[in-house]
């Protein structure tokens, strides 16, 4: 099957710096692909890319099978929904959402119609009289959002989309998103810095870091089975466990990570396991947050809230499922 | 979906074909080529500032190297440097000298004047009263120069209004002495230099008021509340905070009722002595004396001195102000 | 202290801004009541009577008129290069950083920072040198040339506002240029150069110096101005062309500071 977006080898460099480098993708249709990475990691260079913002230095990119360099964002049946959402502020609602149509020469009453529905779809039904300037932060999101989806674009692109709104808004925005790309069956390509968003709604979810791709794989393969040191403590923030403390539990000396909430944190007198000293905690509503120190190595313990804690300072002993241990492919 | 029905239910490609046509191939060729884009865009204010302008200035310039034959009145278009020489005529430096002490005098009071007007506008005036405090600077610097001149020759004239104001008031005595004083006095205001002073003044404060007020806009008001609540005088307050931050504001608005007052021709001629500046120096020499050299060499000093000004106003940072 | 320092400003800065502002209109007032003053010989003041017959020995004054038709004619041809040169320039500026980006602002702006006379008898010795002869359309040149940097100031200060994104998003959704240009950027600086045409106008329709270089035998409305200031006709025609002139160039300014003022007050209150 072709892929809804292709990158071979593709690089885009300003200057002498390597926004995108020599990276491999490829995203397939229908699903719902997350870029998660750190500000200037390349994730949103890689979205104005197949958008037609930006060229390739090197490489080539495909749209469902068709080469799409040197062709002007205008003419590639893909649309944006933007981190400022740029909505037209000399335009009311039903005409921003309806813009797309109008510039395709699709009749007034026809373009209405659509634009309409579109609104409806987001469910901002009658809307379409006020000015953007009159609408909230999430309105005018949806608004962004009806916008890119009257032109039924074979992919989506949402950069950041919900970095704006207050956290309530963003998670019900984050399951309507959800949903509205399993009714509607398009590729979404969605990029985000918040590992949660990107784990909690993502198919799919490519890491990125310094212009490359750390790991791409299902959001259970990136949290679990991080392959690199970065993807662990980005990604949820994994304890990352150096060669030599691994090769004592494994047998392998190999860089591994251990999730905070697989470790458990007992009293010194309870036996065998990991001698530590607890340096603080944090409580966190549902769990409280542990910082150890395992002589020199700093780790985190995720704990559920009303556990019977220790005091600071105090020795501990902490024990894992071997199991929950994950070796890294980065070589030690 | 619904939508779907809306539009089409074909299998749309993922690429679009273009447009076509001569506006496709043009819109495709401009997003390739943004370079080509901006060349094009810029190319025509450049080639008529460029060629219209500054090709003027060139010419002029060039012109003040050449020297009108005494005799004959022809201009001879070999390099000299004769004409500068000529400048340096006790006439004319007088004209100079004269036209720079009004100008740093006109500015000196355009500062004097505008600082309570803009630093009530930044300050103190919020909402309609700071629009009304705008239209109020920018209406008299819309309004025409001309009548603005004319409307002083009325005021200044010796059977106007200010003279019956003062005769009112029983102060006629007053003015009949300044006007008695050597250099600023003369028959009547409207023909002596502190006429010209006054409408120099007049003219150009909007000018001075804007940069001002922009500069002092800038300025915190916890700061002049520091200042006080630290135990400063208003007068301390105003020499050791307000000043200094106002000042780029005041050197900005210094370029304009400077250059303007250096470069001004009308209203020395209108009201005023017979006694030359720089401005009417030229007119007269490009006019009536045909000295085409001599007058584009007196335009040279305009520049120069502004040259020099502009230079210290951007060590001082006036430029922001602006 | 001052607890509430908005409300209460000493006594001595209110005098002396009230002072200086009405410094400011007082003489241009004084004009309108000029215009009705029976007087025709001297500016006596207080006016012995007053009579509104200077208006109709205006209206029927054939050079007036034609005065005021060649102050119309160039300062709207004028606006509309300098319109066109504005908005290029200021496209070309805001929409990418360049090699000699200052240059070109410093450009624009050096036929309004230099002394009229300067530019005034530059063009007139340019005229001389390419033998052209004065006419309507060497009026035009130098009106333009100094208009431009009205209209520039305007639209540099709206693109400045413009959010970037929303170009591309124009783009995104199926645009090409010229559709980006005739739906989402014109719009959005259509007030600006509203606004800066407005201005464009009544700078051109109010110059002189320039225009006393550039003008040959053919009389603008100040011109004729200077003319009478310099050689007094009929003062009472002047006093009603003064008026006239003053309300004419209001208009203008006016509606260039209502249609930017949305701007100016967000730059105001953000303080």
């Amino acid at each position: 099957m072709t892929s809804a977006v292709s990158f071979a080898r593709v690089s885009r460099h300003f200057g002498s710096v390597r926004a995108v480098d020599a990276v491999d993708l490829d995203i397939v249709p229908g699903e719902f692909f997350a870029m998660l990475g750190p500000s200037g990691s390349g994730k949103t260079t890689c979205l104005r890319l197949i958008a037609g913002f930006e060229q390739p230095t090197a490489g080539s990119i495909a749209i469902f099978g068709e080469r799409a360099e040197g062709v002007p964002p205008y003419r590639r049946n893909v649309n944006t929904v933007f981190q400022d959402y740029a909505l037209f502020p000399h335009l009311n609602v039903l005409d921003n959402v309806a813009y797309g149509l109008m510039v395709k020469g699709v009749g007034k009453p026809e373009r209405q119609k659509a634009a309409e529905e579109a609104l409806s779809l987001v469910r901002l039904p009658g809307y379409g009289a006020r000015r953007p300037g009159q609408l909230s932060g999430g309105q005018r999101q949806r608004v962004a959002l009806a916008r890119a989806l009257v032109n039924q674009p074979k992919v989506l692109l949402l950069d950041e989309p919900l970095g704006a709104l207050d956290l309530k808004l963003r998670e019900n925005m984050q399951e309507e998103l959800k949903s509205l790309q399993k009714a509607l069956g398009i590729t979404f390509v969605f990029v985000t810095h918040d590992q949660g968003e990107a784990l909690s709604m993502a198919d799919r979810v490519a890491v990125f870091n310094d212009g490359k791709i750390m790991q791409i794989g299902t959001p259970e393969d990136i949290y679990q089975r991080p392959k690199t040191r970065f993807v662990a403590d980005f990604v949820g923030s994994s304890n990352v466990l150096p060669p030599d403390f691994v090769q004592r539990y494994s047998g392998q000396h190999r860089w591994g990570s251990l999730r905070p909430e697989s470790i458990r944190v007992g009293s010194a007198a309870s036996g065998d396991g990991v001698a530590a000293r607890l340096v603080s905690t944090n409580y966190l509503g549902a769990t409280t947050r542990l910082a150890l120190d395992a002589g020199g190595l700093r780790l985190h313990a995720i704990v559920p809230a009303g556990t019977a804690l220790p005091e600071q300072g105090e020795a501990v002993v902490l024990t894992f499922n071997r199991e929950h241990l994950h070796l890294m492919d980065e070589p030690a | 979906m619904s939508l779907d029905a809306a539009i089409t239910t074909k299998v749309a490609p993922a690429i679009l074909p273009g447009s076509g046509g001569l506006r496709g191939a043009l819109s495709d060729l401009f997003w390739r080529e943004p370079k080509l884009l901006l060349l094009l865009m810029l190319l025509p204010p450049v080639l008529w500032l460029g060629i219209v302008y500054i090709g003027s200035l060139f010419a002029l310039l060039l012109q003040s190297f050449f020297l009108i034959d005494e005799f004959s009145g022809l201009i001879n278009r070999e390099f000299t440097l004769k004409t500068y020489g000529d400048l340096f005529q006790a006439a004319n430096l007088d004209i100079i000298l004269r036209t720079a002490t009004m100008a740093a005098l006109v500015t000196f009071a355009s500062a004097i004047i505008a600082f309570p007007i803009a630093y009530y506008a930044a300050r103190y005036a919020r909402g309609r009263w700071k629009a009304l405090f705008y239209l109020g600077v920018m209406l008299p610097l819309w309004s025409s120069y001309l009548v603005k001149i004319y409307a002083w020759k009325l005021i200044l004239a010796k059977e106007g209004i200010l003279t019956w104001l003062l005769a009112k008031l029983n102060l006629l005595w007053l003015l009949d002495a300044w006007l008695s004083l050597p250099v600023v006095g003369g028959n009547s205001l409207s023909v002596s230099f502190t006429g010209t002073f006054i409408v120099f003044v007049y003219v150009w404060l909007p000018f001075m008021i804007l940069p001002v007020q922009a500069a002092l806009e800038r300025v915190p008001s916890n700061l002049v509340e520091a200042s006080s609540d630290l135990g400063a005088s208003p007068g301390q307050t105003f020499r050791n905070v307000l000043f200094p931050l106002a000042l780029p504001g005041i050197v900005a608005g210094s370029i304009f009722t400077f250059s303007l007052t250096l470069g001004d021709y009308i209203i020395p001629q209108i009201i005023g002595t017979s006694r030359l500046f720089i401005g009417q120096a030229v007119y007269s020499q490009q006019g009536t004396a045909g000295n085409i050299p001599l007058a584009a060499a007196f335009t040279v000093v305009p520049i120069v001195i502004m040259g020099f000004y502009l230079w210290g106003a951007k060590r001082m940072g006036a430029f922001d102000a602006l | 202290m001052r607890s509430d320092r908005s409300q209460s400003a000493p006594l001595g800065l209110k005098i002396a801004a009230a002072c200086g502002l009405l410094f400011l209109h007082l003489p241009i007032l004084l004009i309108f009541v000029y215009a009705f003053t029976t007087e025709e010989k001297s500016f006596v003041w207080p006016p012995p009577a007053l009579t509104t017959q200077w208006f109709a020995v205006t209206w029927n004054r054939p050079d007036v008129w034609q005065a005021l038709s060649l102050s119309v004619r160039v300062a709207a041809i004028s606006t509309a290069i300098a319109l066109v040169l504005g908005t290029l320039c200021s496209a070309a500026v805001s929409r990418t950083q360049f090699f000699g980006r200052e240059t070109i602002s410093l450009l624009v702006i050096l036929p309004i920072a230099l002394p009229g006379i300067i530019t005034g008898i530059a063009l007139r010795s340019a005229f001389a040198l390419a033998d052209i002869p004065f006419s309507f359309w060497t009026i035009v040149l130098g009106h333009a040339t100094f208009c431009v940097v009205v209209v520039y100031n305007n639209a540099v200060a709206r693109f400045r506002r413009t959010s970037g994104s929303m170009i591309e998003a124009s783009m995104d959704l199926g645009a090409d240029g010229f559709q980006t240009f005739r739906h989402v950027v014109l719009p959005n600086i259509a007030t600006a150069l509203l606004a800066g045409g407005m201005l464009a106008f009544a700078l051109s329709f109010d110059e002189v110096i320039v225009t006393t270089f550039t003008a040959g035998q053919q009389q603008t409305l100040p011109i004729w101005m200077l003319e009478e200031l310099i050689r007094p006709r009929q003062r009472p025609v002047t006093n009603v062309v003064a008026m006239v002139v003053v309300l004419v160039t209001l208009l203008p300014i006016l509606l260039a500071y209502y249609l930017t003022r949305d701007g100016d007050q967000i730059a105001g209150s953000s303080k």
